[in-house]
């Protein structure tokens, strides 16, 4: 690749050419050498950071996975008086939660992007558009707040007693729904996190669905196809990789909420059947028993345990979403 | 409709073009043309409510907030720190920690993604590169809890207590991922003309990176570490595990330091009324903020950051 300036401009305004790289090699002045070598030690501590982080988290978890085995990920004690710790319950809660939470949020979030891209003016969708993406923003303490002090007393009054009325009698339906009027539990903290993925997950279908190539689409309508007809036989084919991708992301993003689930989720370290029922995820888990472990304790080893499985779960998510939505969700043509 | 998603475009429904034949029928309640019709505005619909709801989420937690937390906003708030239930209380300390925790993490994090940035926008083409960029990734998604174990291990255990140093240094291990990200896609954003103008007056390549392309990105990058602000100074998981939380003020960055999203977390379940009046109030303060920042970076410059 040549770096003259005609060469450049018979290439697409896309930055591959990159001239400067050509001539840095051979005018190798001290200045460059410098703020390249300055520039490399930035980049590789940012590999150092995340390798640290992993050496650590598995550092720690080595006492709880020597003392426990196998048995650590299937069982479902956590009982720090007999020093018995187990880490399914949180595990399950930590699933549980964030499929809660994706059932939720899928349909709100293809439903939104729906609405921004095919069916509202440019100038409200970027109104409406905005204000969905400052729900991303707000912190997740707060979401803990205002699910406890709304969410939760409408769900211990209204939910669970009208669904308990109607379908407690069936076989397995009931058994989901039994329990105490708590008001915490899974379902309340899979609705929190529904609230707080969406945005996430809209902003991820937006840009893909914005980005499905005019043509299709025109030569659809031009056929006589309706808006929800071209969405559903024209853009979601298009981009269904990116769409489960975005998806598994918010997956992802689910799985690590700390704050707002520990409000709401009512920490329990049991498994239940009921989906009212107080439960637990990892993230909340650590956060509560946290305060109340001793450095070098075997309770820290367990908590650093369950963070190194949740460290696993949340790059696992990331790794399936990068997977299916390419290298990156950058505006794709043709 | 066998077939419409395979191939792109061409022949999508050929039962739109075939009614020619059943002209009267078709258009009956019950034939074709009603139920695509009742389809699409049913999608419509639904696309309506699931828009709603999403507004209505936000709208429903500001209203929250202001209600709640507005009682018990005074100048107390700002003046005074955080006392034990029934005397006079404001979160002045909390106020004071959140600043400097967020500024140091800024200070510390800015730099060193602004740095990785330009790397991975002008030098990143090799392996490594790719490497950094999914790593930073990694880093952006992952869970900030872990984060603050990863500070706990290797900063507070080892000293043997927090301290709000800690704090700072697990925000800016949060706020680095963002500020490579925008740094790197606004990077790339600069026209390729710029450069080798710059190259084409003799000037060397860290010239031109740092004083042409940076500074023709500079909206850009600007944006990415003020929503790198909005983003830590909401934390409080990591700061639960490094800088605790303090009741009185503390000036020295090795001693425990209060901080606003760890008192709220502290106060929100308080039994006492005054506390859990704090909490909201403080609540309110963090969330105006935070928003206002957004809606700044948003509307203000750069029409659509990322």
């Amino acid at each position: 690749m040549t770096d003259s300036p005609a060469s450049a401009e018979v290439q697409p305004p896309v930055q591959e050419t990159r001239s400067g790289e050509a001539s840095s090699g051979r005018s190798s002045s001290a200045g460059d050498t410098v703020f390249r070598a300055a520039v490399l030690v930035c980049g590789v501590s940012v590999l150092l950071l995340l390798g640290g982080i992993i050496l650590v988290m598995m550092a720690g978890s080595v006492k709880a996975f020597s003392t426990f085995g196998f048995a650590f990920l299937s069982s479902s004690a956590w009982n720090p008086v007999t020093q018995h710790y187990g880490a399914l319950a949180p595990v399950v809660g930590t699933l549980l939660t964030s499929l809660i939470g994706l059932v939720i949020a899928v349909p709100l979030a293809f439903g939104t992007a729906f609405w921004l891209t095919q069916l509202a003016s440019s100038r409200i969708a970027g109104v409406v558009g905005m204000t969905v993406q400052l729900l991303a923003a707000v912190p997740s303490i707060i979401f803990g707040m205002w699910g406890f002090s709304l969410i939760v007393p409408f769900i211990a009054r209204y939910v669970q007693p009208a669904l308990l009325h109607s379908v407690g009698g069936v076989p397995v339906i009931g058994a989901l729904v039994k329990g105490g009027f708590y008001g915490t539990g899974i379902m309340t903290g899979g609705i929190i996190l529904a609230i707080m993925v969406t945005p996430f997950v809209t902003a991820v279908m937006r840009d893909v669905f914005i980005s499905a190539p005019p043509v299709l689409k025109e030569s659809a309508f031009g056929l006589g196809a309706t808006r929800w007809e071209v969405m559903r036989h024209v853009i979601l084919p298009w981009s269904r990789q990116a769409v489960i991708g975005s998806v598994v992301l918010g997956m992802g993003r689910a799985m690590g909420e700390t704050m707002a689930v520990t409000f709401v989720i009512g920490n329990a370290s049991r498994l239940s059947w009921s989906l009212f029922a107080p439960g637990n995820t990892i993230a909340s888990l650590i956060a509560l028993e946290f305060p109340e472990s001793p450095a070098g304790s075997l309770k820290l080893s367990a908590l650093m345990a369950l963070g190194t499985i949740l460290m696993v779960l949340s790059f696992l998510a990331l790794c399936a979403s990068r997977f299916l939505t390419g290298a990156r969700p950058v505006a794709r043509r043709k | 409709m066998s077939g419409a998603g395979s191939s792109p475009g061409g022949g999508v429904r050929p039962d739109v073009a075939r009614p020619e034949g059943v002209r009267d029928r078709w258009k009956t309640p019950g034939g074709l043309a009603f139920r695509r019709q009742f389809t699409d505005r049913l999608a419509s619909g639904f696309s309506y409510a699931a828009t709603t709801v999403s507004v209505l989420a936000l709208a429903s937690i500001v209203w929250t907030l202001l209600s709640r937390g507005l009682p018990g906003l005074t100048l107390l708030t700002f003046t005074h720190m955080t006392a034990s239930p029934g005397q006079e209380g404001g979160l002045a300390n909390a106020i004071a920690g959140s600043l400097f925790q967020t500024a140091a993490a800024i200070a510390l994090g800015a730099p060193l993604g602004l740095m990785c940035g330009i790397y991975l926008a002008d030098y990143g083409q090799g392996k490594l590169a790719s490497t950094v960029r999914f790593v930073s990734d990694m880093l952006l998604s992952a869970p900030s809890i872990l984060i603050g174990l990863f500070v706990y291990q290797t900063i507070v255990a080892p000293i043997g207590h927090f301290s709000g140093f800690a704090g700072a240094i697990a925000l800016a291990i949060l706020a680095l991922p963002i500020v490579v990200r925008t740094t790197e896609d606004m990077l790339r954003l600069v026209p390729v003309s710029m450069r080798e103008a710059g190259i084409a007056l003799g000037a060397s390549k860290w010239r031109v990176i740092l004083f042409i392309c940076l500074r023709a990105a500079k909206t850009g990058v600007m944006t990415g570490i003020l929503l790198a602000v909005a983003r830590v100074a909401g934390e409080t998981a990591p700061l639960l595990f490094t800088s605790l939380g303090n009741s009185g003020w503390s000036f020295s960055p090795a001693e425990p330091m209060a901080s606003l999203p760890v008192t709220i977390y502290q106060y929100a379940g308080s039994a006492f009324t005054d506390w859990a009046q704090m909490a909201w109030t403080g609540a309110l303060l963090i969330t105006l903020g935070v928003l206002a920042i957004n809606i700044l970076v948003r509307t203000g410059f750069g029409r659509n950051g990322t």
